[in-house]
C-alpha cells in the first residue's frame, strides 16, 4: 500500500491543487498541494492520488555514479 | 520511463548480485524489510533467492492492512451494516476476514476508492447518509487522509468521517529490536514512508541498537545496493544508517506532509496484529467530530482471528507462511483466512503468488 509510481507531470493548475501527471502514455489527474513548488516536466512519486516528493535528477545520478564506482572497484580489486 | 529504467537495468542487476555474492562474511545477515512493496519486489525479482547465501530477508510488519487488527475489520463490518453509512475504503481491506465475515460478505454499501479524497464527493453526493472513510496505512498515505480531513472541515462537510486505524513505523521497529528473541542485523527502511516521514527518526535503530539501517527504493538494483552497503558495514563491524534513495528521500522527508500530518492527527498508544499495544504507534484526529468511533457507538465485540492463521507471528518475522498449515490449502489469495494472505502486499499472498510453495 506504500506503493509509489513515479510519474511526469504534465500540466499544473496551482489554484486547484492539481495536476496532470502521465506514466506509460496513461494519464492522471494527481493532487500537488503536499509539495511546495512543481512545475511541468517534473517527475513525483505519486501515491493514492498524491504527489508526496519530487523526484530529484541530481541525486538519481549521483547514485548511478555511485554504482559505477562500485563497479569499477570490484574490477581493480577483483 | 526516466528513473525506473536504470534502476531496472538487468546488466547493473548482474554486477551487483556478483559483487554480493563474493563478500566474505563469517555467517549470512538477517535484514528484515518493513514494507509491504519492498516484500513485493524481493519475491517478485527472486532477490531472496538471488542473495540467499550471504543473506536471510525477513518480512516484518510492514503491510498496514495486515497490521490491522481484527477488532478494526469487526468495528468497520458493524458500520457497514448501518443502514444510513456508505464505507469507502482501499480496495485491500475488504476481503480481510473478521471475527464474522469481511465488509465483501456484509452486504452494506462498501466502495472501494483509490484516493481518499473520493471519500469527500460521495459524501457531497449522498447527503442524506454518512460516509465512513477506513483510514489505514502509514506515513506515506497519512498526508492524503490528513488532507481529505482538513477540506471536510474548510468545507463544512458534516457527513464524512474515519475509522482511525494510521500507524507510524518507528515504534514497531523498536518493539521488535526489544523483543530478545529477535535476531535481527540491519533493517531495510522503507523508502516511501521516509520519502514522507524523512529517515533521521530511525537514527535509534544505529545509536541504542548497534543495528544497521539502510534506506531503499523499490527497484531491482535499488534493493540490491542498500543490501551491498549493509553487507559491507557488517563484514567491517560498522554501524551506521545510509540513504541509498536519495532521488526520492531527504532526511527530514516532506515536511509539509509531515506538518499537515501533526496538524489533523496526534500519536496515541495503538495495537497492531501481531505485535500488539505499542506505545504512541497510531494516530488518532484531534478534532474528535469527524471520528467514527465517537459518533456511532458501537458495542463492544468478542474479536477472535482464525485460531490456525500465523499471520501475527509472520508480520514479527519470527513464523514464514509455508509454515501455516493453511497456507496454499484451504487460505490462498481467492479464499484467504488471514490479511497476510489479501492483501497483495501480504507476505503471505507474496509467497504465494510467486510459487514459493512450490519449491
Ligand atoms: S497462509 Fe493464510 S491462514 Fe496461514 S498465516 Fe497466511 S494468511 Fe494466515
Amino acid at each position: 500500500m506504500c506503493l509509489g509510481v513515479p510519474m511526469k507531470i504534465i500540466e499544473v493548475n496551482r489554484e486547484l491543487g492539481m495536476a496532470k501527471a502521465e506514466i506509460s502514455g496513461f494519464i492522471q489527474n494527481i493532487r500537488i498541494d503536499l509539495l511546495d513548488e512543481v512545475s511541468a516536466g517534473d517527475y513525483v512519486i505519486v501515491h493514492a492520488g498524491f504527489a508526496i516528493q519530487k523526484l530529484n535528477e541530481k541525486d538519481a545520478l549521483e547514485t548511478l555514479k555511485l554504482i559505477e564506482e562500485i563497479f569499477f572497484d570490484d574490477e581493480v580489486s577483483g | 520511463m526516466k528513473y525506473l529504467d536504470e534502476f531496472r537495468d538487468s546488466e547493473r542487476v548482474k554486477r551487483l548480485l556478483k559483487i554480493i555474492n563474493s563478500i566474505k562474511l563469517p555467517e549470512r545477515v538477517r535484514i528484515m524489510e518493513v514494507c509491504g512493496t519492498h516484500t513485493m519486489s524481493i519475491r517478485r525479482f527472486g532477490i531472496h533467492r538471488l542473495v540467499e547465501d550471504r543473506v536471510e530477508l525477513i518480512s516484518g510488519p510492514g503491510c498496514p492492512v495486515c497490521v490491522t487488527t481484527v477488532d478494526y475489520i469487526d468495528r468497520a463490518v458493524m458500520l457497514s451494516e448501518l443502514d444510513d453509512v456508505i464505507i469507502t475504503t482501499f480496495g485491500d481491506l475488504v476481503k480481510v476476514p473478521g471475527t464474522r465475515g469481511s465488509l465483501s460478505t456484509s452486504g452494506g454499501d462498501v466502495r472501494v476508492v483509490y484516493s481518499p479524497i473520493e471519500s469527500l464527493k460521495i459524501a457531497m453526493d449522498n447527503q442524506d447518509r454518512n460516509v465512513v472513510f477506513l483510514a489505514v496505512g502509514f506515513e506515506t498515505t497519512v498526508p492524503g487522509i490528513a488532507l481529505t480531513v482538513k477540506e471536510a472541515m474548510q468545507q463544512g462537510v458534516k457527513n464524512f468521517y474515519i475509522l482511525e486505524g494510521n500507524k507510524i513505523m518507528p515504534p514497531p521497529i523498536r518493539a521488535l529490536l526489544d523483543d530478545p528473541e529477535m535476531e535481527i542485523d540491519a533493517f531495510l527502511l522503507p523508502g516511501h514512508v521516509c520519502t514522507v516521514s524523512g529517515y533521521l527518526q530511525y537514527e535509534f535503530i544505529v545509536r541504542e541498537y548497534g543495528k544497521v539501517a539502510v534506506v531503499s527504493g523499490f527497484e531491482p538494483v535499488d534493493i540490491l545496493l542498500a543490501i551491498l552497503e549493509i553487507l559491507k558495514m557488517v563484514r567491517d563491524g560498522k554501524r551506521g544508517i545510509i540513504n541509498m534513495y536519495p532521488r526520492a528521500v531527504k532526511p527530514h522527508g516532506n515536511r509539509k506532509a509531515m506538518d499537515l500530518v501533526y496538524e489533523i492527527f496526534q500519536r496515541a498508544d495503538d495495537t497492531w496484529r501481531g505485535l500488539g499495544l505499542i506505545p504512541l504507534s497510531g494516530l488518532k484526529l484531534r478534532n474528535r467530530s469527524f471520528s467514527a468511533e465517537e459518533r456511532f457507538e458501537l458495542p463492544k465485540m468478542d474479536s477472535k482471528e482464525h485460531p490456525l492463521c500465523l499471520c501475527g507471528e509472520i508480520l514479527k518475522g519470527k513464523a514464514r507462511p509455508d509454515q501455516c498449515r493453511l497456507f496454499g490449502t484451504a487460505c490462498t489469495p481467492d479464499h484467504p483466512i488471514g490479511p497476510c494472505m489479501v492483501s497483495s502486499e501480504g507476505t503471505c499472498a507474496a509467497y504465494y503468488k510467486f510459487q514459493e510453495y512450490l519449491r
